[in-house]
């Protein structure tokens, strides 16, 4: 029940009512929990609202800590 | 970045399985304590390549599963009552209560409607002003800024025909609630990413602090999830207890201070009956006085007889308290199956039984 997909925003509207796109499909979210969010903005969507905006930054850093798992030599 | 496939590279995948072999030694009990981390580990097999010293078990991670049998008898109740409308999440639909479920009674007749929000609740409030509309307010803390928010908004709007049942329930509380039951012994938490997205990593520092349990606060992908046992294998290793956030991504070690600030305003922590558990202190949120005029525990006089208990030979209880795994019920695949289900882990698509049934027991 606590799934949440990450989600692009397209558009926001004057009520926080934004479009955001999933794998191409667009559905509609509230950004009331995310007030900062703002049009390119990756967000994490749960039952029609933004709960929280994705740090592209941080995400880059997990990879890189992932990919360093590749370079520990056998 | 697309925040999904950067992280199901099956190869990095592999390297993170051959780093958990090489640093586990000493055998350790993982438990996840979100059902969406359930599914992740068995659609991806997970548990089938965890090396012999790592079991994975599951907990109470699902907000359909723990709901007591005589909430949902309250909420049934509720919905039959004349010039009601009860609005609920699809999961709660099919759920067994002591003497029906929502999606029979619905059958019957009763208006119960199932949104995707609860914004399309506050709607179907907004669209029929002679009906009561009651939402059956279930989830942890991922959810309930949603409910808070819809409660909010019905007052900005004043629409006097809505109101919640609240019965949102809290993570940390539950998972100090089975290290002091004892049953298990565990040697880290798999901690949800989405509870946390909201609370942050705060709320467990006292679970590694005066319970000495790992914790790690994961995101959903294969490779996070990977990652994050690998954490949890170092941290066991080293005999170390402290909370690591590798879902940074969405967690901000503060949570999110918008939603946060919107729970405060509009609901205060109580005591909360979880299925399989009992009363747990203050592991729930129900509404403060002042929104009393929203609260269908308030509004409604609710009269049900006592709930019965689970099935018989259902081990769901069991299952959450991670006791038992699901194949060990003598129902499960037999009696007790998603078509059929006879307990609510195997109703919810993220109840443990169903994430076993469907992808395979390992």
């Amino acid at each position: 029940m606590c799934l949440g997909i990450p989600a692009k925003i397209v558009k926001i509207d004057e009520r926080q009512i934004a479009d955001i796109e999933i794998g191409g499909i667009v559905r509609k979210a509230s950004l009331q929990l995310v007030p900062e969010a703002k049009v390119g903005d990756y967000v994490i969507a749960h039952a029609g609202f933004a709960i929280q905006i994705l740090d592209e930054k941080e995400a880059q850093e997990t990879l890189k800590l992932l990919e360093a798992f590749s370079e520990i030599p056998e | 970045m697309k925040y999904l496939s950067e992280y199901r590279d099956p190869v990095l995948a592999q390297k993170v399985i051959e780093n958990i072999k090489k640093i586990s030694h000493t055998p350790v009990n993982l438990m996840e304590v979100c059902g969406t981390h359930t599914v992740t580990i068995s659609k991806n097999g997970i548990r089938q390549v965890m090396p012999k010293t790592v079991t994975l078990l599951s907990g109470p991670g699902c907000p359909v599963c723990v709901t007591a049998n005589e909430d949902i008898d309250k909420t049934i109740w509720l919905a039959r009552q004349p010039g009601v409308i009860l609005a609920t999440f699809g999961d709660m639909m099919k759920v067994p209560s002591s003497y029906s479920n929502l999606s029979a009674e619905k059958a019957e007749g009763v208006d119960i409607r199932v949104v995707y929000s609860t914004l399309d609740a506050l709607q179907v409030a907004d669209d029929n002003p002679d009906k009561k509309v009651i939402f059956f307010g279930v989830g942890f803390e991922t959810t309930s800024p949603t409910i808070a928010l819809s409660i909010l908004e019905a007052r900005k709007r004043k629409l006097k025909n809505y109101s919640v049942l609240a019965r949102h329930k809290l993570i940390p509380p539950a998972m100090a609630a089975l290290l002091s039951l004892g049953e298990v012994k565990l040697h880290g938490f798999i901690c949800p990413g989405h509870v946390s997205t909201i609370i942050g990593s705060k709320p467990y520092e006292f679970i590694a602090e005066e319970h000495g349990i790992p914790c790690v606060i994961s995101g959903f992908e294969p490779l996070d999830v990977l990652q994050t046992i690998y954490m949890l294998v170092r941290q066991a290793e080293n005999g170390e207890a402290r909370v690591e956030v590798q879902y940074k991504r969405s967690v901000r070690p503060e949570g999110n201070t918008t939603a946060l600030k919107i729970l405060d305003e509009v609901f205060e922590v109580c005591d909360a009956d979880w299925r399989g558990i009992g009363i747990i202190p203050n592991s729930g949120f129900k509404l403060k006085e002042e929104y009393s005029d929203f609260d269908a525990d308030k509004i409604f006089d609710v009269d049900v007889p006592p709930p019965k208990d689970d099935p018989p030979g259902c081990s769901c209880g069991e299952i959450l308290r991670g006791v038992k795994f699901p194949y060990q019920c003598k129902l499960f695949g037999k009696a007790c199956t998603p078509e059929r289900p006879i307990g609510p882990c195997m109703v919810s698509s993220e109840g443990a039984c169903a994430a076993y049934y469907r992808y395979g027991t390992g």
